[in-house]
């Protein structure tokens, strides 16, 4: 669109055509990206001077953190394994239920088309929403503790998993469904025996991806109250006790490693 | 035995592993619901749920239209602001960082090495490099830019590294052998090559900084996060309603926006 406003660059060859080449719109994209970057400067306040004068507070605070209290291990073990328990479970369930909702999403399995459309919707609305906002929300509702976030990253895991998934339905073959069908299957049992086995791989794969990213999530969810280790972390921020937020932080990025490396191990095997 | 049931026979038999798998998933499953405890829950729970879908439903219109310095209008413009500035000056600062952590620019130690760097960089929540940020810079803005560039960073170096290494040195061989200089072959050899594919990811990841700097508002790094736990705070659902609406629709279009745009880029 862009390009159609520049008047293109004529060219004339030895042999007497003319060639008209494009204008870039790069100079044009890069002029924009200042005037927004200047206009967000503006507002928000960005001062370098402040920002070379106090840099130094961060390393402090960086350096504070560097002998972890290796004593405080014994009190947040337990709610570290309440961390990964509650991705665990909110992953394990999210991940059962965007099967059926990413089955009526899909517009190849579901005819009618307003209930696709509506389940993309929900779907995608679900997703905008960020997990600590929905947490949050969900304190109000289910109280302080560790279903709050269960709740939080249950719905964030159907968004997520179930549009992967209804993208992938929608573009598998089609031609054993439809045999199937035609044989008087119902849609349910064409589905399980003609679809599930091209997604399924794919499936897991997204699932345990999802569960990666939520072990990073639910980390924090307990700053708003939703349980796991964010609690702790909250709580020693807010006394500037470094040497414990340092502690919490090392076996929080051991326990994201591991599990990362695990889950990328399976995921290679599935592809 | 005819063939049907000849071609049974090769299929490879699974059920071992599969009922292994689902045997460990349920007891994955049995200790993960120990954690579950609903003694938190009370009827107060429904009344609130209650209120705030009403509130969805009869949104504070004063609020959502306000143009001054605290309506909702505002707020947006300024979280947007913060991930926009954050994802720029991450954008950049990525870029030497991916650059050293490819396999096939840099020895190998020195990649390793950037490479753990960034691991760090990418595990530790937002949240606690917000409140740290917050400490240098006080309560503002400026602290969730300077978060959001800080998390941007492991992130975009992490996927500039992938496109680094898929890069096509054929091209460097015989722009070389047309004697060619330095400069020219970056200039008309590897940006051409790098600068769709970095620009997409640089979009993707706006699009993720702006749900982070809607949460960054909780602890006091500016955007649209801290009037959203005040007003819940204070049970003024109409407002949390609108402050909500708000915020779903501006993600909502931005997403719509990047996807295009980017659906674009990387079919040229």
């Amino acid at each position: 669109m862009l390009a159609k406003l520049l008047p293109t660059k004529k060219i004339i060859l030895p042999n007497g055509k003319t060639v008209n080449e494009k204008r870039s719109v790069t100079p044009l994209i890069i002029l924009l990206v200042l005037v927004f970057a200047y206009l967000s400067v503006r507002i928000t306040g960005f001062d370098l001077e402040l920002l070379i004068k106090r840099i130094g507070q961060f390393f402090v605070i960086l350096k504070d953190m560097v002998p972890p209290t290796w004593a405080y291990f014994p009190k947040i073990w337990i709610p570290l394994l309440d961390t990964i328990k509650m991705s665990l479970l909110g992953s394990l369930l999210g991940a059962i239920c965007a099967l059926p909702l990413a089955m009526l999403a899909a517009s190849n399995i579901t005819k009618l088309k307003w209930l696709s459309a509506l389940m993309k919707f929900i779907l995608s609305l679900l997703r905008t929403l960020p997990t600590l906002i929905v947490a949050l929300i969900a304190t109000f509702i289910f109280g302080l503790g560790t279903v709050a976030g269960i709740v939080a990253i249950f719905l964030f895991t159907i968004a997520y998993v179930g549009k992967l998934l209804y993208e992938q339905i929608e573009n598998v073959n089609m031609d054993a469904y439809e045999a199937m069908h035609s044989m008087g299957l119902t849609t349910i049992q064409s589905f399980r025996y003609a679809i599930m086995p091209q997604i399924l791989p794919n499936y897991l794969s997204t699932a345990l991806f999802c569960f990666e990213g939520n072990v990073r999530y639910a980390a924090i969810l307990g700053y708003v109250g939703a349980g796991g280790i964010g609690l702790l972390l909250n709580e020693s921020l807010g006394w500037r006790n470094y040497a414990n937020v340092g502690m919490i932080l090392l076996l929080l990025v051991i326990t994201v490693f591991i599990i990362e490396t695990i889950s990328e191990h399976y995921r290679k095997k599935l592809m | 035995m005819n063939t049907i049931e000849k071609q049974y026979q090769l299929e490879p038999n699974r059920k071992l592993s599969q009922i292994a798998t689902l045997l460990i998933l349920a007891i994955l499953f049995v200790w993960s619901m120990s954690t579950v405890q609903f003694e938190a829950f009370t009827a107060n729970g429904f009344t609130i749920a209650k209120n705030i879908l009403l509130g969805l439903i009869q949104p504070d219109l004063n609020l959502l239209f306000n143009f001054s310095s605290n309506g909702i209008l505002y707020l947006l413009v300024e979280t947007m602001a913060i991930a926009f500035l954050g994802t720029i000056v991450g954008a950049i600062l990525a870029v030497p960082l991916a650059f050293l952590s490819a396999s096939n620019i840099v020895p190998k130690p020195v990649s390793f090495i950037v490479r753990l760097l960034l691991i760090f960089i990418r595990t530790i929540p937002a949240i606690v490099y917000g409140l740290m940020f917050v400490r240098v810079t006080g309560l503002g803005a400026f602290a969730g830019v300077l978060t959001m560039s800080l998390t941007s960073i492991g992130m975009l170096s992490k996927l500039y590294v992938d496109v680094i290494e898929d890069l096509d040195t054929s091209i460097l061989e015989s722009m070389e052998s047309i004697g060619c200089t330095v400069f020219e072959k970056i200039r008309f050899g590897i940006l051409p090559q790098l600068s769709a594919l970095f620009l997409s990811i640089v979009i993707y990841r706006f699009d993720m900084n702006l749900r982070d700097a809607a949460v960054l508002g909780l602890v006091g790094a500016g955007g649209i996060g801290a009037p959203l736990i005040f007003a819940m705070n204070s049970y003024r659902w109409s407002e949390v309603g609108s402050i909500l609406i708000g915020l779903i629709l501006l993600i909502l279009i931005v997403e719509y926006v990047s996807n295009k745009i980017r659906a674009k880029l990387v079919r040229g």
